[in-house]
This record gives structure tokens, sequence and C-alpha cells, in this order.
């Protein structure tokens, strides 16, 4: 099995808050994530594909096109941007933590994936050096 | 259990296939097709499996894995041309997906007959992009 991975950057700020809950009630479960005006972070999606070598172009995948797939669905629309404010899918009671954000990405990721791209192996986000979170085995 | 062995190499190549205008090959690589070449740091992992022997506590004597990557990969390929100066890629296009075979077929004999098992190789073209193959088709 070959695959490729490449890795994305984005900048882009969120706060965890449950409007719901009490101020103090969102700062027990959300710590200073919930801090009233947001924060941001400098994330970065990589999107793992698998599948055969294609024998003359010795490439996995179109990766100019896998770019502005990725580009034009997560990358731009999310790039320096508010994902409470700025990203449809968290208009709700959907909150963006990363979680629900490689979710969402998957979703959008899937929902655009052409038929002929080898299969989308894994999505992994990393919020910061220490956090970081995947959905695998797809 | 695994364990896994880091070697670096800098190297100049072109991705473009013999034949096609810098317009076709542009259109499938991007800027790898760039026709006077260019260079990246690679950094190869090789992923190695198996068990420590209970007297020395070690799945493999690591000097020796060592002495393997830098017969095989660092000498034939650090600070030189993949297209000109490795034989290999003369025909075949220098993509990772292709270093990544090609390092695999070098490295998987010194593993047949040994206490570990070849499991993968992780070849990272830039920060951004990794490849990772082990061995089998699909």
């Amino acid at each position: 099995m070959i695959s490729i991975t490449r890795r994305y950057p984005f900048s882009a700020s969120h706060r965890l808050h449950i409007p719901a809950l009490s101020e103090e009630q969102n700062m027990e479960l959300f710590g200073k994530c919930a801090n009233p005006y947001g924060h941001g972070h400098n994330f970065a999606v990589e999107v793992t594909v698998r599948g055969e070598l294609n024998p003359r172009t010795g490439r996995v995948i179109d990766l100019t096109a896998m770019d502005h797939l990725v580009d034009a669905s997560l990358i731009q629309p999310m790039n320096r941007r508010d994902l409470n404010r700025d990203i449809p899918e968290f208009s709700g009671e959907l909150v963006p933590t990363t979680e629900n954000l490689i979710s969402v990405m998957l979703a959008r990721l899937q929902s655009v994936w052409p038929e002929n791209f080898p299969q989308l192996q894994r999505v992994r986000i990393y919020e910061t050096r220490k956090n970081t979170f995947e959905i695998s085995n797809l | 259990m695994l364990i896994t062995r880091r070697a670096e190499f800098s190297a100049s190549h072109i991705c473009a296939i013999p034949g096609l205008s810098p317009e076709e090959n542009y259109a499938i690589y991007g800027d790898e097709s760039s026709p006077n070449g260019h260079g990246h740091n690679y950094v190869l992992e090789v992923v190695l499996e198996g068990t420590p022997d209970p007297k020395t506590g070690m799945i493999i004597d690591l000097k020796d894995v060592k002495e393997i990557l830098e017969k095989e990969v660092v000498q034939p390929f650090d600070h030189r041309h993949l297209n000109h100066e490795v034989s290999a890629f003369k025909e075949t296009v220098p993509t990772p997906e292709n270093i990544a075979i090609y390092i695999w077929n070098r490295l998987v004999p010194y593993f047949e007959n040994s206490q570990a098992r070849l499991a993968l190789v992780r070849l990272r073209e830039t920060d951004d992009l990794y490849v990772e193959y082990d061995g089998s088709v699909t």
C-alpha cells in the first residue's frame, strides 16, 4: 500500500461555549477555551490518501487537483476566519471544538471527493503542538 | 514492537515525463516539473518490526541499520541529482512515491533473514508532504 499525506496550514479563531449554560458552567466545561472573545490557533489539516501508483506519472493522486479541492472546500473558507461566526456548520448549536471541526472538514471533503480520486484514508488536525485530532481507517 | 530509524539526504530532482511538453508536465506535476530542477532536504523514516531479544533488550542492532541506510540511501542520494546520478531515475520519474518504493526495494533484502521485519518506509519531501510504503500492492 502506498499512501501520500499532504499538510495544509490555516489560522482561525474559535470559542468553546454553550449558550444555554451559565458562564460558570461554560468555564467549568471548557476552561480558558470559553473566554468571552475567543482565541486562535495556527491549525494544520493533514489529508492522507492511499491507492495504486500510476505507473506513467509515478503518482498516487493528482496532487494539484487535490490541493485545489482542499483549498476550495477547507482552507479558503476557514483560513483567517472565526469558526463560530464564519462557518455555517457552527452557526447553530454545534460547538467548534476541534473534534467537531474535524468531522465538519471530513464531511466537506467527502461531499466533493471525486469518484476517480484514490481512497481518503485519514484526516488529522493539529490544533497546537500538543493537541492532535484524527479520523482514520476511512 | 516497532522501531523507527531516521536518515536524511539532500538531493535535486525534476518530475517530468520525457517526451511531454513543459506545459503537459506542469499540468501533471506543477512546480515539481520546473525544467532546471530544484532540491529538497528529504527525511527517510524506516520502521522495523520485531521482538526485543531477551538478553540484549534490542530488536535489532541499530548500528547495523544505520550502516545499511548509509550505504543504500545516503551515499547514493545525498547531494546528488536524482535524475542524472541515480540510474533508476533515468527512466522512472523521481516522485516521492517512486523514491519511497525504490528505497523499500533496496532495503528489504537486508531484513528478510533478520530479527526485524521491514514494516514501512516513510519519505518526507517537505514539511507538508510525505509518502508511506509498506511493500504491499493495495
